[in-house]
């Protein structure tokens, strides 16, 4: 597939809102600006973009305890999420959810989740309600290598397929789960290989190439839109950090030369040179992209540091809805 | 070595694990990140390095087949600890817990034994939110069959682990995040605290204050500041929640007449619930006073420290709850 340059610019943009998201919050983070745990998205930035840059504003997508990439490539809003990431009151769970539960459920964003696996069947779920409107909307779940260990991943794969739903499956094997390998927790090398067991293709793509995320999420995207059911993309990627936070904690479980490495294949550098190369951008270009969205970054911190803390009286509000419906 | 020697919480849960596998070779550990790196809180390190990978078994993110596998491999006769990292993550694998590993020797006629520990980090404070803060034991001890332990220092960590490994039924170890790191006196040879058995923290004459986990230290705090005001609080932590040291806790009600009981979990429905209704039904004439329970509100726990900090009961909350208590008249 050829892309228009447009949306080539448009890939890239939200690629770098999401580093600039994440390596503000990691810096935060290390000056203990940053309340409870904090999963970096850094180095897998090309999967959320590249998926996200083939959704319609109302398709839904769930997300990880690594969340913020994809909030931010739905298209979230740095000042709300910022203030979220604080526990402010202006954040977009009011400070009661943080960087664990970030979610935008106008921009269909169910949530970041706490619980690994949770969210493979929330989109099962979206994309169950989404058929039964018939508005040709499509789900997508995000999730780890690490939690197709776990039952709700199957379980909402088999459902998926059973009920035929328009529905995408994107892997983000970075393979480890925390400080643990792959190859450890799982005798296969390829996630994908699951999604025969269910009845659903599957493709392997280069996680660190958001073109190639992206022609497999179109066509993926497409095909549950018109009705052609399930699949599963899995991109292979590596998170650049640890964890959680910034640092290698403790043990060191991974070695630095295939940090190195993987750091070489930068997905956004990479795809910048590439940019250049085809006549399609200029250094000149994205030197003033990343200056505009650093912009934005810095208002966001202002605003989150310039909000108020929520209130006591805020901890037995939303734990109902309201019959009367107020909220 | 010294008697005055110094173990944290963690350490202390460490050394039981390390000395009853040694003690027995049927013993072995199983739970996501706990062989090489030794778990997520530290309480499993250098375990794997001297025991193996045959012992000290990195599992994949699969708490139901954790706990499956503590069931299968105690009911054919090995002597399994099974770690979830998060107590919030039971409910991942309560069917395992609730429907099989409490049930099966009932349901056998007896024709089951199942010495298996399930070993988990519960409690808020570290601004996790409400999925990683949860105090769940209520749920645990509603369950018979299930044993359920949390421990409020390191000495009592040590000698509650080891019981809980060679207790011939299925323990749940509730450790408390907040607390891993605290430093106490701890002997080193292996010994162990009867499950069932409640401690009398601090003695005193005039209210009994029940708590465990974290908040029987918020309540020796608490005790200490009550002092100055002249109300002499007797501390009782329970140590084990299921089966309950009733005994024990009646006797000071009696002594006292008051009682405060503090749990961090929502209020309703919890530990304290339970506390105050034996005390109701086995000391009413002696009290002066309604048993008062301390708990966190009916929500799930909130994330920014703003509101976290005032909804997690503390010292303070006990000094309250003491002083309502004794304005009864
Ligand atoms: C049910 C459950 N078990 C364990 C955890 C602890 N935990 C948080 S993230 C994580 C690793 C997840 O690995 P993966 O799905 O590969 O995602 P990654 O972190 O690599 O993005 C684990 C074990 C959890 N949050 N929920
Ligand atoms: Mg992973």
């Amino acid at each position: 597939m050829d892309f228009s340059s447009a949306k080539q610019f448009d890939l890239h943009r939200r690629m770098v809102r999401i580093r600039l998201f994440e390596e503000a919050a990691g810096r935060l983070a290390e000056s203990n600006k940053l309340p409870g745990f904090l999963h970096l998205y850094v180095g897998e930035e090309a999967v959320a973009s590249g998926v996200c840059g083939a959704l319609n504003d109302d398709d839904h997508i769930t997300s990880t305890h690594r969340g913020h990439g994809h909030l931010v490539a739905k298209g979230g809003d740095f000042n709300r999420m910022m203030a979220e990431l604080m526990g402010k009151s202006t954040g977009y769970c009011k400070g009661k959810g943080g960087s664990m539960h970030i979610s935008d459920t106008s921009l269909g964003m169910l949530g970041a989740n706490g619980i690994v696996g949770a969210g493979s069947p929330i989109a099962v779920g979206a994309a169950f309600a989404n058929k039964y409107r018939g508005k040709g909307q499509v789900a997508v779940a995000f999730f780890g290598d690490g939690s197709t260990n776990i039952g709700a991943f199957h379980e909402a794969a088999n459902m998926a397929c059973a009920l035929h739903l328009p529905i995408v499956f994107a892997c983000e094997n970075n393979e480890y789960g925390e400080f643990t390998p792959r190859d450890k927790t799982m005798a296969i090398t390829d996630v994908v290989d699951r999604a025969a067991g269910y009845g659903m293709p599957g493709v392997i793509v280069d996680g660190m190439d958001v073109i190639a995320v992206h022609e497999a999420a179109v066509e993926a995207v497409e095909r549950a839109r018109q009705g052609g059911g399930p699949s599963m993309i899995e991109a292979k990627t590596y998170r650049f950090y640890n964890h959680h936070g910034v640092q290698n904690l403790g043990l060191k479980y991974r070695s630095d030369e295939e940090v190195a490495i993987w750091k070489q294949r930068d997905p956004i550098f990479t795809f910048e040179d590439r940019m250049i190369e085809n006549g399609v951008a200029t250094r000149a270009n994205f030197d003033d992209i990343w200056a505009e969205l650093r912009a934005d970054i810095e208002t966001a911190i202002q605003f989150a540091e310039d909000s108020p803390y929520p209130t006591p009286d805020q901890i037995m509000v939303n734990v109902y809805t309201s019959m009367t419906g107020a909220n | 070595m010294s008697d005055d020697r110094k173990l944290t919480y963690a350490q202390a849960f460490n050394e039981a694990v390390s000395q009853m596998m040694e003690a027995d070779p049927d013993v072995f550990c199983a739970g996501e990140d706990i062989g090489a790196f030794g778990g997520v809180f530290g309480t499993f390190a250098g375990l794997q390095a001297k025991f193996g990978e045959k012992r000290v078994v990195d599992t994949p993110i699969s708490e139901q087949a954790i706990v499956g596998l503590g069931v299968g491999a105690s009911v054919t006769g090995l002597r399994p600890i099974v770690d979830l990292m998060f107590m919030d993550f039971i409910c991942v694998a309560f069917d395992q817990i609730v429907n099989q590993a409490a049930k099966l020797k009932y349901m056998f006629g007896g024709d089951a034994t199942l010495p298996m520990t399930i070993t988990t980090a519960g409690g808020g404070g570290l601004s996790a939110a409400a999925q990683h803060s949860q105090s769940l034991e209520a749920l645990l001890c509603h369950i018979p069959g299930l044993k359920v332990v949390m421990p409020s220092n390191p000495y009592d960590m040590k000698g509650l682990m080891i019981s809980c490994i060679k207790e011939n039924n299925p323990t749940v170890m509730i450790k408390h995040k907040r607390l891993l790191g605290m430093s106490a006196p701890v002997p080193t040879e292996a010994y162990g605290i009867p499950l069932g058995k409640g401690n009398i923290i601090r003695p005193g004459k005039d209210v009994t204050i029940v708590a465990y986990a974290r908040m029987a230290n918020e309540a020796i705090i608490a005790a200490k500041e009550l002092a100055e005001e002249g109300i002499d609080c007797e501390i009782i932590d329970p140590r084990t929640l299921q089966p309950l040291d009733t005994d024990l806790i009646v006797d000071s009600a009696k002594k006292t007449n008051r009682v405060v009981v503090a749990q961090e979990a929502v209020r309703f429905g919890g530990l304290g619930a339970e506390i105050a209704s034996q005390i109701q039904e086995l000391a009413f004439d002696y009290l002066d006073a309604p048993v008062s329970r301390i708990g966190a509100p009916f929500s799930p726990v909130p994330f920014s420290p703003a509101l976290e900090s005032h909804y997690i009961p503390d010292a303070k909350s006990i000094v309250k709850g003491v002083r309502d208590v004794m304005a009864r008249r």
